[in-house]
Parts: structure tokens; C-alpha cells; sequence
């Protein structure tokens, strides 16, 4: 770790690159945990936000236990994914406005893998909570029992492309004084599948069919995702500072 | 190994107008390049492209010797840049934030190296509030403390003077001529008068056209 | 020969010569959708299924292949635009972008006029319409994004980098929202999907494919023109072109 303290003129090269990108790795996600601890308030309001939309539903349809059981899954899955995009805006925007956006495409550290850090942070702050929260507002809909489990599981790795593809868009539209509205018009469309398969899990599991396809097809949206997404996340954010 | 950064024949368009062109320009250990013009000439731009930020520009840049576009990497270890914002995290303290800058500088440095850095900027006592809490000056400072503290041989300030007062002007500048004479260099934009005893070029934009002046 | 191609993809250089190219391809379009037209609708054997009613196939078939026809080559222009910094490519894209729009809307409206005598309603949740639908809101998105940036430069960027993520997207959403809909309704037919056509059914269709296609090329060369002209207005040979022209 230790480096001798560089004298004026022998300037600090930087270490070997591996070392240093995870070094920066770290560094990068630690500092949005922080700063996300230090004003709880954001990621708070999603899961608000993913409660109060569930709340609506059997007071805009009916609260017949059988009528909401049968789509309880397709509401949880929508409510979820709304409540995901509502913090997407956030994602870049801080950064941009203090500068630190600026210097984190300076930095020599390839930036589809600093991109991916703050995905990964937003994905922790925000997927992560709303996956885990699901069960509760699934009994308040009837959620059949035996689905519970599978909800979980396809939220937390849906929610997960869900915030690489959403990053694309929210570097799009981070330079922009009214990104928000765009940003979901950009962004719903190419949430689709990830609903029809998540939505879908939950389905079979109630219909008592198999659920691994589902949970393979997110597995494989996924992994899709993270290998193309990153380069545009970096392409858009060097867009949008520096046009 | 001595430093060097040339532009040869850069233009630059933004939606159909010409911000300069025909530019050509030298920095080198021990000099300070001054950009001037007016609000709208494209100083930041010009900065933008001299740090590699931005790519959209026709002529060459050279590192070293070599085009800038291939040594790109090498090139961002040895510069730090300070932009119009200052690049410092409202909720973090000075000390989380420059622990950050640390970090993507390839080292992850001490707590001592973070505190005297703060100390020589004169935020002696704020190391633990919050940025947010600080003044639009004192989040400069934070900003201009990464000067001692990520030791790199070119800098490239725009604005850098923005929001500090007398002093720290007076000691900024002091820093940037103890930079110059150590044999790094700098690029800047400021509207402040300078009172540096070092060699200074300058380029003036506006006019469509760079015109360089010794 | 590379010559020429430099020369092509100036904008000055595909002014003039979309102007010699232009006329044939709406020509072709006039004459090969006019064929089509009154072959399809005259003289082509009724359904023995749906009647008359299927012939709004020759209008939502073409209009369909063109409605993602187009989004691909909006995201190879920005690909040649992005990679090769070529801006003929990018003026070419926002040319083709509102066609594509309508094209997407015309196929879902004739999709939606065709249900009434098909399902019985205007609107089916059928595989085809709703991944027309969202392609739909993708080419809003791009259109959308490029509007939103002040600078004409980081819209072109923008717009470039969201068409080609949505290219790679395009296959994956079609793909998903046929797994969802034989889920869903496993019995219910799908428009166009169906057995062998009759050769007479078959020819007028691709005449209107063809005639819609030669359609497309000439919008797009006639808009790609007045795009230039809007961008290269302060340039000298757009003023002396004006300064012919009265």
C-alpha cells in the first residue's frame, strides 16, 4: 500500500494498473455508500414510493384477496420496476453537478468499469431494498404461498439489469435540466423483456410450473447487459459533459 | 524526463462555428500558458482538448512525441485538471474526499499526506464537516489541496482563482511559480490579473481565429 | 474510387448527386406502389379465412418491414457516424427518424383496423402489434433525445449511441414478447404469421414491399437534402446555391 511520499519532482505514475483499478473500484463505491449513508433520504423514498403504488391498486380496483392474488405478481413486478426508474435520474446527477463526474473521466482508470461501480451502488441502494421489501407488500396483495422465495429471487436479479440498462439512460439524459420525464420514455421500452421474464417467474412459481428458464432468461439478460451496457454508459457520459 | 505538450494546426467546431483554428501551441516543463479571450471563445473547450477530454477537434496533439491519442492513458496520469465545479462531494468531509482522489490516483495514500495537504490550503479545523457545510471558497480549497497532494507535472486550472479571496490567491499563486520552477507546467484560464515571476505564453481566442503571443 | 466515396459523403458532394439519384426512386415507388395497390386490392383472390379484409396486408406487411428496416439503419448511420465522424450519416439518421415514426404508427393503426373484422375489437394484445408498439416509443425516445440537447452535436451523439442500444435491444423485446404471448394466449391466431400464401396473394405483396422500400430511399434522400441545406446554411456553397436560385 505504502509508496514513498513523492517529492515535488519525482511525480506519482500511478501504480500497475490492475492494483489501481481495483483500488479505485473500491474507493468509488465506498464514497457513494457514504454519501448515500450520510442523506438516507433517496433511497428511503423508492421503497415509500414502491409501497404507496401497491397501496393504490386494491383501492383502484377492488380488494377482493382472490382478484388481487392473480395479479399480484404482474403489480409487484411494475411497482418495482417504477420505483427503480424514479431513482435513476439520481444516479449521475450529483456527480454532475459537483464536478466529480467530470474528474471521474479523467481519471486513467477505464471508465465502463467505473460506470459499473456506481451501477452496482445504485443496484445495492435501490434493487436490493425493493427485492427484499417485496414479500411484505406481497401478503398485503395475497400473494400465493411458494411464490415468495421466487419473487425475491427475480427481483434482485432483475433489478440488477434493470440498473445497467437505466444507467445507459441516465447518462444520456444526466446533462439535461429535464431528464426525468425522457429518461423513463428512453428507458420503459428496453425494460420489457426483463418484466415479461421477472413478472414471469412469479407466474410459473404460483402455477406451481418450473421457474428455472425464467430465472435463467434474467440470468442471460443480465449477463447480456453487463457486457454491453458499460461501454455505453462511458460513451454517453463523455456525451453528455463534454458533447 | 521533460515534459511537453504541442497543438498543430487545432480547430475546433461546435453546430457550425468555427470557436478557433489554425492554432498552434507549445507548453513545456517550466512555462505557464495563459488562455484568455472573451466569455464564448471557447477557452474551456480549448482546455477540454488539451487535457483529452474532448475529441472532437481536427489538427494533432502530441504528448511527448507523440500523439496524444495514443499515449491517452499515460497522458491522464501526469495531469491534473480543475473544472469549473470543483469536483468535491457535498455529504463527504475534505478529508473523505481527497482519501477519493487518493485512491484514483493509483495510491491509497495516508491520512497524514490528506491532513497536511488540507493544512497548506488553510483548512486547518474543517477537516471533518461535511463539504457542504464549507463555503464556495473553501470547497475550491478542498479542491486545489489535490495540487500537493496528487503530485503531477502538468496542471491544467480553468478558473482556478473562482470564489477564493486575497490571500489564497497570493498563495495559489505561489504554488502554481514553485510548480513551474520545479519543472512541471501549467495550462490556465483566469480573469484575475497574474503576479507570477515565471515565463508566461499566452493565447488569446475570439476572432474565429487563435492568435498566440509570447 | 475511394475518391469518390470521400467525395459522396461530403454533404456538398451527396447534394448534387441525390439529386440525379432521387427521381428514379420515386418514380419506382409511384409506379411499383400504384401496381400494387390496385393488383392487391382488385384483382388479388379474396382470403378464405377473412374475405376481403386481409388485404389491409399490403399496406401493414410493408409498412412493418419498414418500421424496423429503418430503425436498423438509423443505427448504422450512427454507428458510421460515431466510429467514422462522418456527419453525412448522422443528418441522414435524423432524415429517416420521423418516416420511421410514421411507418411504425401506420402499421399499428392498419393492424388495429385489421382486428375489427379479425378479433372483433380494435386493440389485441397480440405479439406482432405490441412489439410494434414499443418499438414505437423507442423511435419517440430517439427522436425525443435529440431534441432535448441544446447543442446540435451532443443530440446527433446522444441519438446515435440510444438508436444503437435500442437495436440491440430490438431482437431481445421481440423474442420476450412472443415467449410472453404464447404463455398467455396460446390459441388465438396471429395475423401475419400464417401457412403458405397463394403466388397471386404473395406477388402484389412484394410489389407494395418493394414499392415501400423505394419509398423509404427516396424520403430519406429527399429529406437528407433539405437537412443538409438547414446545417450547411452558413456555408459558401449553400449561399451561392441560394444566390442562384433567386
Amino acid at each position: 500500500m505504502s509508496r514513498p511520499e513523492a517529492s515535488p519532482k519525482s511525480y506519482a505514475r500511478g501504480r500497475e494498473p490492475e492494483a489501481s483499478v481495483a483500488l479505485a473500484l473500491l474507493a468509488t463505491m465506498r464514497r457513494d455508500l457514504l454519501a448515500l449513508l450520510r442523506r438516507p433520504g433517496a433511497a428511503f423514498n423508492s421503497l415509500a414510493f414502491f409501497a404507496l403504488v401497491i397501496t393504490l391498486f386494491p383501492i383502484g380496483i377492488s380488494p377482493d384477496p382472490e382478484l388481487l392474488a392473480t395479479i399480484a405478481p404482474g403489480l409487484l413486478w411494475v411497482a418495482a420496476l417504477l420505483a427503480a426508474l424514479l431513482s435513476l435520474d439520481g444516479m449521475f446527477r450529483d456527480d454532475f453537478a459537483d464536478g466529480t463526474l467530470e474528474q471521474l473521466l479523467l481519471a486513467a482508470q477505464p471508465l465502463p468499469l467505473m460506470a459499473l461501480a456506481k451501477v452496482a451502488v445504485h443496484w445495492l441502494t435501490t434493487g436490493l431494498p425493493l427485492a427484499l421489501m417485496a414479500p411484505v407488500l406481497g401478503v398485503m396483495l395475497s400473494l400465493p404461498p411458494g411464490s415468495y422465495a421466487v419473487l425475491v429471487l427475480s427481483l434482485a436479479l432483475g433489478s440488477a439489469t434493470l440498473s445497467v440498462i437505466g444507467a445507459i439512460g441516465a447518462a444520456l439524459t444526466v446533462g439535461l435540466s429535464r431528464g426525468g420525464v425522457l429518461l423513463s420514455l428512453l428507458v420503459l421500452p428496453l425494460y420489457v423483456p426483463v418484466l415479461i421474464f421477472g413478472a414471469g417467474a412469479v407466474q410459473a412459481a404460483i402455477a406451481g410450473t418450473s421457474v428455472a428458464a425464467h430465472l435463467a432468461l434474467l440470468g442471460a439478460l443480465l449477463a447480456v447487459s453487463l457486457v454491453f451496457a458499460p461501454w455505453a454508459i462511458a460513451a454517453s457520459l463523455r456525451i453528455s459533459l463534454n458533447g | 524526463m521533460s515534459l511537453r505538450l504541442q497543438a498543430r494546426k487545432l480547430a475546433c467546431e461546435r453546430d457550425g462555428r468555427w470557436l478557433f483554428r489554425d492554432l498552434d501551441l507549445e507548453i513545456r516543463s517550466g512555462e505557464i500558458l495563459r488562455v484568455e479571450g472573451p466569455n464564448g471563445s471557447g477557452k474551456t473547450t480549448l482546455l477540454k482538448i488539451l487535457s483529452g477530454q474532448l475529441a472532437d477537434y481536427e489538427g494533432s496533439i502530441f504528448w511527448r512525441d507523440a500523439p496524444l491519442r495514443r499515449v491517452h492513458r499515460n497522458f491522464l496520469a501526469s495531469l491534473l485538471y480543475l473544472g469549473h465545479a470543483p469536483g468535491v462531494k457535498a455529504a463527504l468531509t475534505p478529508l473523505e474526499n481527497l482519501a477519493w482522489y487518493q485512491a484514483m490516483a493509483g495510491t491509497g495514500g495516508t491520512e497524514a499526506q490528506r491532513m497536511s495537504a488540507l493544512e497548506m490550503v488553510g483548512l486547518r479545523g474543517f477537516e471533518d464537516l461535511p463539504a457542504g457545510q464549507l463555503s464556495a471558497g473553501q470547497q475550491r480549497r478542498v479542491a486545489l489541496a489535490r495540487l500537493e497532494l496528487t503530485p503531477r507535472p502538468l496542471w491544467v486550472l480553468d478558473e482556478p482563482f473562482t470564489a477564493i479571496d486575497r490571500e489564497g490567491v497570493a498563495d495559489l499563486e505561489a504554488r502554481l511559480a514553485a510548480h513551474v520552477r520545479g519543472g512541471g507546467s501549467v495550462v490556465l484560464t483566469t480573469h484575475q490579473a497574474l503576479d507570477i515571476p515565471v515565463p508566461m505564453c499566452r493565447v488569446r481566442l475570439g476572432e474565429g481565429k487563435g492568435n498566440v503571443a509570447s | 474510387m475511394w475518391a469518390f466515396f470521400h467525395k459522396l459523403a461530403s454533404p456538398k458532394g451527396f447534394y448534387a448527386f441525390s439529386a440525379r439519384l432521387s427521381p428514379w426512386f420515386w418514380a419506382a415507388a409511384a409506379v411499383l406502389i400504384g401496381a400494387g395497390v390496385v393488383w392487391g386490392l382488385a384483382f388479388a383472390p379474396a382470403d378464405y379465412q377473412q374475405g376481403n379484409s386481409f388485404r389491409i396486408i399490403y399496406v401493414h406487411v410493408p409498412a412493418a418491414f419498414l418500421a424496423q428496416s429503418i430503425f436498423v439503419a438509423m443505427a448504422l448511420a450512427g454507428l458510421v457516424f460515431m466510429v467514422w465522424k462522418i456527419k453525412l450519416a448522422d443528418m441522414a439518421a435524423t432524415a429517416m427518424a420521423p418516416l420511421g415514426a410514421g411507418m411504425t404508427f401506420v402499421a399499428l393503426l392498419s393492424g388495429a383496423v385489421w382486428g375489427v373484422p379479425t378479433w372483433g375489437t380494435w386493440w389485441q394484445w397480440d405479439a406482432r402489434l405490441t412489439s410494434m408498439l414499443i418499438l414505437f416509443f423507442l423511435y419517440i425516445g430517439v427522436i425525443a433525445l435529440r431534441g432535448a440537447f441544446d447543442g446540435r452535436d451532443s443530440g446527433s451523439r446522444a441519438a446515435s449511441v440510444l438508436t444503437m442500444v435500442g437495436v440491440i435491444n430490438i431482437p431481445i423485446i421481440k423474442y420476450s414478447v412472443e415467449w410472453w404471448y404464447t404463455l398467455h394466449q396460446p390459441a388465438t391466431f396471429s395475423i401475419t404469421s400464417r401457412p403458405a400464401m397463394p403466388v397471386e396473394m404473395w406477388l402484389p405483396l412484394l410489389i407494395m414491399v418493394l414499392g415501400f422500400y423505394s419509398f423509404f430511399i427516396a424520403v430519406t434522400l429527399t429529406r437528407t437534402r433539405s437537412v443538409i441545406l438547414h446545417r450547411e446554411s452558413a456555408k459558401r456553397w449553400v449561399r451561392e446555391l441560394a444566390g442562384e436560385d433567386g
